[in-house]
This record gives structure tokens, sequence and C-alpha cells, in this order.
């Protein structure tokens, strides 16, 4: 498969009061034409700023862009101009929000909403607008699309809303889509409905989707490849067989082993990894991970420099951290 | 004057068609009373003494106002709550307060069910002063014992909320429940809030705090996988009535009703290859309002199989039936059909 989008070393930092916040700190990863990326990680690992950072979105100040390149479709988009970035944003990069409720504008129609990004970057006029928003809408199954394109936000359900971002974001025919936490704030089943229509649609298109996400469920049924962030870096990439079914960093198999399953058959005590994640003010030296890592007897790591990806299987990425590589660091 | 005693029943809390309805009414100085919003509908189910209940089910739902109801914290349209052998919904006052010390509540926002100018100490320390338990030393004992059984520093308890992360203040939360030492907490959803790798120490402590204690927990949350873990047995609510109630396993194993066959099918597993093979089964549109519920039975809006099996479900109001052993699945003929 071609590649679509190539992060090398991207390094965001918040330049705040308290001290420079490294919220990404040397991430290089790819998305090929037509996949399904997930991002997975806990709050403030880095996940949604780098999502921001590939749309160069990252308000500034405090925030900055400070390394690294992001190469999509050949074009360096951190050497992009603000107007070649804006013909970019909702055309060829589109974007799905947590947020239902506050993402869409209240004051506008749903129609009026899908509508702008058509005309703006298709040249279609209103009417030939109008008539692909209904398509859009019926796309995502809105019921009585024609009747209700004329509706406000608020008189469509946390679902529905949802369903509406997916036609916004799908309306130009996007080579990649963000979705950051799509279905986070749904009930279940209408996460499933969300995620059903989400990955239909971006098959049907072939449009590539980097999904970024805490809900390692989401992951293993949607995702083809997983890239596991943990304090601004990543530690674990692979397919998601490969993560799931033989996971090789230590915070990975922390977390497969923390979340209770839908079909364990006995009562197994859940096992947890100690402590909290680190605050990302302070430079963290060597491994971020040491502190909650079960298994750092004798290993050097939080002195030595910053562990490198490292192929330790074919296609199966983990940082080069000894102790948090020991295939037996399942928690007890 | 009723006392607030523990006998040895093993039923704890029995609730008996427990209906809580909030009015809607219309006009500024005269208000007409216009409609209802029938949050909870007719409830029956017990809660036994050392068990995890769990209640499950979408966002308005009336999961939440159940648990309020029970505590009392809501007083019930209509039904019957009885904890321990004393009917809840009949006490007012200082009677009323002596079982409130009984039963707890831990919140789901560890964020804003804290009072961010009191101390940690003052805040576990409230409810002692309010049901006039420990006094002085005693209670500076007794807070410091409760820091230490829910794992935080004692170190810590002249410390504010805004010192400690989500984990942390979940944990403050869970201590100030336990501060008068109940019974019976209902906990609702006490781990949504958290990540996942926090989710599960604050799991792991409920589980720890139920054996030592020997509590009672009305288990409350919309993660299905969570609930199944913690919880004996899970009541599945949709739109106010419970559609099914079964031992945790069981349910998992052979849900009956539609609506927790379509639920348990859309919780994704965390495991690719297992996914690749599971059946989902994705319902269409979305809960109605409880305004305007449904005659009948209020699944039928969504139920694939609505009308066949000459089921009546559109008149008749279905009961609960135990199809097995402790499963007891709302009659109605077309949603149990397979």
């Amino acid at each position: 498969m071609a590649r679509l989008l190539d992060v090398k070393n991207l390094k965001t930092h918040f330049f705040t009061e308290e001290g420079v916040v490294r919220a990404v700190d040397g991430v290089t990863w790819h998305v090929d034409e037509g996949e399904t990326l997930a991002l997975v990680g806990e709050s403030g690992c880095g996940k949604s700023v780098t999502a921001m950072s590939i749309l160069r979105l990252i308000p500034s100040p405090p925030g900055r862009i400070v390394d690294g390149e992001i190469i999509f479709e050949g074009q360096n988009l951190l050497e992009a101009t603000d107007e070649e970035m804006r013909a970019i944003r909702g055309n060829r990069i589109s974007m799905v929000f947590q947020e239902p409720m506050t993402s869409l504008n209240p004051v506008l129609t749903i129609g009026q909403q899908i509508r702008e990004s058509i005309i703006l970057h298709l040249g279609l006029n209103e009417a030939e607008a109008t008539q692909r928003s209904i398509e859009l809408l019926e796309l995502v199954g809105i019921p009585d699309a024609a009747g209700r394109i004329n509706d406000y936000p608020h008189q469509f359900s946390g679902g529905m809303r949802q369903r509406v971002m997916i036609a916004m974001a799908l309306s130009c025919n996007p080579k990649l889509l963000i979705a950051d936490e799509p279905t986070t704030a749904l009930d279940v089943t209408i996460q499933a409905q969300v995620m059903e229509i989400m990955g239909n649609l971006s098959k049907e298109l072939g449009t590539a989707v980097l999904i970024i996400t805490h809900n390692l469920g989401v992951v293993a049924r949607y995702a083809d490849r997983v890239n596991v962030m943990y304090a601004g870096r990543i530690v674990e990439s692979s397919t998601a067989e490969n993560v799931f079914g033989n996971p090789q960093h230590g915070y990975t198999v922390g977390l497969m082993a923390s979340v209770p399953r839908l079909d364990d058959a006995e009562h197994v005590r859940l096992a947890t990894i100690e402590g909290q994640p680190p605050l990302l003010i302070d430079e963290i030296q060597g491994c971020a991970f040491e502190p909650r890592c079960p298994k750092t007897d004798g290993c050097f790591c939080a002195s030595e420099g910053t562990p490198e990806l490292q192929e330790a299987y074919p296609g199966h990425w983990v940082a080069n951290c000894p102790c948090c590589m020991s295939r037996d660091t399942v928690p007890a | 004057m009723v006392t607030a005693e523990s006998s040895s029943n093993e039923t704890l809390v029995s609730v008996k068609d427990l209906k809580m309805y909030f009015p809607v009414t219309e006009g500024l100085l005269i208000q007409r009373h216009t409609a209802d919003v029938k949050a909870v509908d007719g409830l029956t189910f017990d809660v036994s003494r050392n068990e995890t209940l769990g209640l499950v089910g979408e966002s308005g739902c009336g999961k939440s106002t159940t648990g309020r109801a029970i505590l009392q914290l809501h007083r019930p349209t209509a039904g019957s709550v009885e904890f321990d052998g004393v009917e809840l919904t009949d006490l007012k006052g200082a009677d009323l307060r002596r079982f409130r010390r009984r039963m707890q509540m831990i919140f789901q926002d560890p964020f804003s069910s804290l009072n961010p100018r009191m101390t940690v100490s003052q805040i576990i320390g409230e409810p002692m002063a309010i049901h006039g338990l420990y006094k002085g030393q005693e209670r500076r004992d007794r807070i410091e014992f409760i820091m230490n059984a829910v794992g935080l520093n004692p170190l810590f308890a002249k410390r504010y909320p805004h010192e400690f992360s989500g984990g942390q203040r979940q944990r403050i939360g869970i201590a100030r429940a336990l501060a008068v030492e109940p019974d019976f907490i209902v906990c609702d959803e006490p781990v949504s809030a958290l990540d996942v790798s926090i989710q599960a120490q604050v799991v792991n402590l409920l589980e720890d705090l139920q054996t030592e204690f020997g509590l009672t927990y009305l288990f409350i949350a919309h993660d299905l996988s969570v609930v199944k873990h913690i919880s004996d047995r899970i009541a599945v609510m949709y739109l106010g009535h419970i559609v099914e109630l079964s031992p945790a396993n069981e349910l998992y194993n052979n849900p009956i009703h539609a609506y927790t066959r379509a639920l348990l099918s859309a919780v994704p597993i965390p495991d690719p290859v297992v996914e690749k093979t599971r059946e989902r089964i994705i319902l269409e549109g979305d809960v109605p309002s409880p305004l305007n519920p449904p005659q009948g039975c209020v699944f039928r809006t969504r139920c694939t199989k609505q009308g066949t099996a000459g089921c009546g479900c559109s008149e008749e109001t279905p009961v609960l039936e135990e199809v097995s052993p402790g499963h007891w699945v709302a009659n109605c003929k077309c949603c149990m059909e397979v």
C-alpha cells in the first residue's frame, strides 16, 4: 500500500508559566492509504496533541511544534502556508471530534454546516451542495434526511449529531479521517452504530482512518495497526493482532491486563499498574515508564538515553528498554 | 422510635414497584402539571447482604435515579423501599437520618463531588460530625484508619482535593462514604471518569473493602465489562424498566431479552481475534423520550421482532418472569424470541 502520511520525530511542546510541557516528544509513525491506525493511551499521553499537530491546530502560544516533519502526500505540512493548510483541512484531511454536543455550531442549521465545506472545497453551488448534503446524511443513516436538513443541532440526539459530524468529515472525500475519541461521549449501542457507519464508509470510499481512543475494545474491533503511547512517546507499534495477542512492552501488557473483559469466564482480580503517569513538565530522563515498571531491578533505563523503537519481531516495534521489554512483566 | 441497628436479615434492600416521576409544569405563576418524566417506572428487586448488584443501561434509562430513590434523596412517587426490614418511604427527619448513616453513596465525578475548600480530613470527618460519631482524638484516629484502608497516605490529611489526581480523589470520595460504617453503598459510575489503569486500582479497592467491611453494593455503570466483573447479579434497565435480572455469568452466557443481547453484542472485546468472529446486533434508532414512553413493552420501537409471535406487547406491559432459577426476564414474547 502506498504511504499516505509520514510523521517523523514530531515534538510538540507547550511553553507554560510552570515550565515546558513535552506533550509529544519525538514520535515517528505512518499511515498507509486506506488503513485504520489507532493511537491508544491514557489521558495526557499526547494522542490528541499528535492529531492536532497534523492539522496544525495547536493553540500557539503556548504550544509549538518544535521539531519533526509531517509529510502528507509528499508535502511537509509543517512548511505549508496558512492558505495551503486551509485547503487541506476538511478537504483531504478531515476530523471528527469527541464531543458531538459542542463541536457543531448551535445557531446554524445542520444543512448550512455541511454545505460550508462542500462549497468551499468542491466549488459546488448552493443547490448542488444541498443535494450533496442530503445524500451524505442518507449515507450516515439519518432518517428523512431531506426533511431534517434545516433542523438545528439541538433537535438531534447525541448519536445523530456524531453521524452529522461524520457526514461533514466525509463530505469532500478525504484521504485521511482523524477521529478523536469519536464514541467516548456516546452510549454503547449508539457507539456501535456510529463505529459501524464510520468503518463501512471509510472502506467504501478508501479513506484512511486515524482513530484516537482509550477504549481497547474499539481498537481491537476496528484498527488494522496500533500505536501505544505513553508520556508523549510511542512504546509499542504493530498490527492489532500482534499488540493484543503478543504485547511486548511492560506498559502495553499492564494496560491489557487491567481491563475487565466481558468474556472472562471466571472472576480474576484485575492487574493494576501502580502509580500514575508522570507529569510531562519535567524532562524525562531515560524510560518514562520506569517508576511504574514492575521489573526495573538491575536495569539502568532510568538514567540511560531515551529508549528507541526497535523491531522485536518482523513488523512489531517496541521501545528498547530492557526491563520493559522482558516478556514476564505481567504484574502478579 | 425506629432503631437503625442491623438485624441478621438475608435481604438488606428490598425494592417493590418503585416509581419515580418528575413532574413537568407549565405556567409562570400558576403552575399546571402537564406531564411526567417517567424516569423509573415500576422496579422490583432485592439486594442481599454482602452482594453486589450491578445496574446497567444507557444514559437516561433511570439507573442513577433508582440509586437516589433508594437512598431517599429523591422521595419516590410510588412503591416501597425496605432497608433491613424497615420501610424507608415512611420515614422522615431524625428517623431517616439514622438510616442514612447506614446507606452511603460514591459519586461519578471525583472533581465536582468534593468541596474544594475542605481538607481531606474535613471531608472524611464531616459525615461523622453530622451523625455524632467519634469525637476528638477518636475521630482523628478513625480518619487515619480509613485513609489507610483506601490507600491514601494519612500524612496528606491536611491537603485539599486539588492537590490529588483523579484516582486519589475517588479514593477520598470512597473514604467519605466509609466514614460512618455503612452497610450499603450506592456506587454511581464510580470508575467512569478514570483512566483504564486507574480504573483497575479503584475496582480492586472496592472489592477489597467489601470483603473487609462486609459491604453491600448497588453498582451503577454503563460499562458492561466493569459491571460484569464486579457484580454478583446484574439488572439491565431500559427506559425506567428492568428488562432482565440474572446472575452475572448467566446473563453473559445466556441473555434472553433482545435488548440485553444487543447491549452485550455492542460491547467490543479487547481481542482482535475474538472480535473478527463475533456477531453484532446493531439497534436502529434512539431511546424514546421518558416523557412519552411507548405503551406496553418499552423496547418495542427498537425491537426487530415486534409484532411477531402474536405478541400483544403494544398494549400489555410485560412483567418479570423467572425463566430459570434466579434469571428474570420481562415476558414480552417478541423480545424473548431467539
